[in-house]
């Protein structure tokens, strides 16, 4: 604080208040949509105060809409795109970094190139090797194609440049194997990129939508996101407002408390990845 | 930099890298070369026989009214996206930099959008602006603007900014404030003792010195506008009405499986590519930029 402005301090305020109603509006109208009966949603203008009806709608999403099912792949893709995705990165920082071997900046580059074809621009392709692979409507399909990523081998490989010579040293005159001394020294000293590493690729993972949408034919296979797109294209009239609602805001509850609980990982996640 | 001390192995690092590697070449560099390949080559309507025509798909994509209307509409989108979403965050950032009672708070209200799905975010502001029983559709109607995004195409383009926006606020609050924080404060205190206001602070210190965090967003906001919004579009407005919405990222995936013109999407594709490889570059060059700085 400079100097005082008391104006000003309450100005900061209401923007901040602003900005946050802003941010909250969308998300109360929905869990408010998400209490009601679908006749209640439908009458322009919906009331805005919570209606009565949110254990049953929410029970009605789980079971009959097979939103149970859904939250279950989207977890499943989530967590084998994050634990995936680390442990090769993980593997292949660890060779590029502690080792010297015929090929290596080859390899390096390889894997850096990647980082300039995003899934969206080479869909049909990808989605044709999928096909012949057989993968068509699989966890395989649905997540191996995500878990190459230049950024999580990057971020690693500048966290082993920051540990110090020493400790190899010291673990190759005790006669530690190279996997030892990666399993013993480095993955516990990683321990904090990890983690933050973690929380954002959760996130990716759990909130992807258009590769998902392509690969998965059959309802069992739906991961939450695609199954609340193929609840509203129906149109307005046969959209079941309040459910679609209520299957919305348990799509949005797992990565959101993972960012809100997780929030020092996730600043430092997001703030390394960019790096 | 490289390390000095390394382990000694022969076969080690090459199955270590392994895994990377093969989905690697798998998944990336086996359909970008098919992308490459189908781009140079026309498919008859029975996708029965394919013929070799060089550069044909691209000049015929140029020469295509489509195509570049999806160019305009895509560069209209991502300006209007990184500006208002800049604009918005940078003043939310302002001020929490300023606040001290429930500094902490206001940060966690702010961050939390990052975690919703696209798509997710699509359908919620889709809710709030049908014009059958969307709330502030309602509203809007009510003050006398009649309202439906399925008809207006500049209602449709709103609408998947208002969404793509509301979802970026948070990732660029977060850089914002992060970058404000590191602006030293003698900087600003000196300017306040010599009289400045605080606007002539912000104007003259504050924003030049946030540069090359604006600059990094401005080439963030940019690529999320063209690619990560793919989701909000397909589930508001899928690119309608008519093509008033159809970003280059959706014509792709349209053309390409609603379309079944595969030289053609390929083609995109291609152009696509070499988009995010300029993208790429320029983002390289701020990092560059910043070690200076």
């Amino acid at each position: 604080m400079v100097e005082r402005r008391p104006w000003l301090d309450i100005l900061a305020h209401v923007i901040l208040l602003c900005g946050v109603a802003l941010v909250a509006f969308p998300l109360y109208v929905t869990f408010v949509a998400s209490t009601q009966t679908a006749q209640e949603v439908a009458s322009a203008p919906m009331s805005l105060v919570p209606g009565p009806h949110i254990i049953e709608n929410y029970t009605r999403a789980l079971t009959n809409a097979g939103v149970g099912n859904m939250l279950y792949v989207s977890l499943i893709m989530a967590l084998v795109i994050a634990i995936g995705k680390i442990a090769i990165s993980l593997l292949s920082a660890f060779a590029v970094v502690y080792f010297r071997f015929p090929g290596r900046m080859f390899f390096f580059w390889m894997i850096f190139v990647t980082l300039m074809l995003p899934v969206e621009v080479r869909i049909a392709p990808t989605y044709k090797v999928i096909a012949d692979l057989g993968m068509l409507n699989s966890y395989a399909g649905l997540t191996l194609p995500l878990i190459a990523s230049a950024t999580a081998t990057f971020l690693f490989r500048q966290f082993f440049l920051t540990v110090p010579d020493e400790l190899v040293e010291a673990a190759r005159i005790d006669g530690a194997s190279p996997m030892r001394f990666f399993r013993d020294v480095l993955l516990p000293l990683s321990r904090t990129s990890i983690a933050a590493l973690f929380v954002i690729q959760f996130i990716y993972g759990w909130n992807q939508y258009l590769w998902p949408l392509l690969i998965t034919t059959k309802e069992d296979m739906y991961p939450v996101v695609i199954g609340i797109k193929r609840m509203i294209s129906g149109g307005d009239s046969v959209t079941e407002w309040n459910i679609t609602m209520a299957t919305a805001l348990l799509a949005m509850i797992p990565p959101v408390l993972v960012v809100i609980f997780m929030q020092k990982w996730f600043v430092k996640g997001l703030v390394d990845t960019e790096k | 930099m490289e390390k000095r001390v390394v382990f000694r192995h022969k076969t080690l690092p090459y199955l270590l890298l392994a895994p990377q590697i093969a989905v690697t070449l798998i998944f990336f560099f086996w359909p970008a070369g098919q992308a490459l390949w189908q781009s140079t080559q026309l498919q008859d309507v029975f996708g029965l026989s394919t013929e070799f025509v060089g550069l044909d798909n691209f000049i015929d994509l140029f020469g295509q009214q489509a195509y570049l209307d999806s160019f305009r509409v895509t560069a209209v989108f991502s300006v209007l996206v990184a500006f208002v979403g800049l604009a918005v965050s940078l003043l939310l950032a302002v001020m929490a930099d300023r606040v001290i009672r429930g500094a902490g708070l206001y940060k966690t209200m702010l961050i939390w959008p990052y975690a919703v799905a696209p798509a997710v975010v699509g359908v919620l502001w889709l809710f709030l602006f049908s014009p059958s029983v969307g709330i502030l559709a309602v509203a809007l109607s009510k003050m006398g603007i009649g309202w439906n995004p399925r008809l207006d195409g500049n209602q449709a383009m709103a609408l998947v900014i208002i969404a793509a926006v509301w979802k970026q606020i948070s990732y660029n609050f977060l850089f914002f404030l992060a970058g404000l924080q590191s602006i030293p404060r003698s900087l600003i205190e000196a300017a306040a003792i010599d009289g400045a206001s605080p606007s002539r602070r912000f104007w003259t210190i504050v924003f030049p010195l946030l540069s090359p965090t604006t600059f990094f967003l401005l080439v963030v906001n940019v690529i999320y506008a063209f690619f990560d919004t793919f989701a909000v579009i397909d589930t508001t407005t899928q690119g309608g009405p008519g093509t008033a919405t159809s970003i280059l990222v959706y014509k792709v995936y349209n053309d390409a499986f609603n379309g079944l013109d595969l030289g053609s999407s390929a083609a995109q594709s291609v152009v696509l590519m070499a988009i995010v490889v300029i993208l790429t570059v320029a983002q390289f060059r701020y990092i560059d930029r910043k070690v200076q700085y």
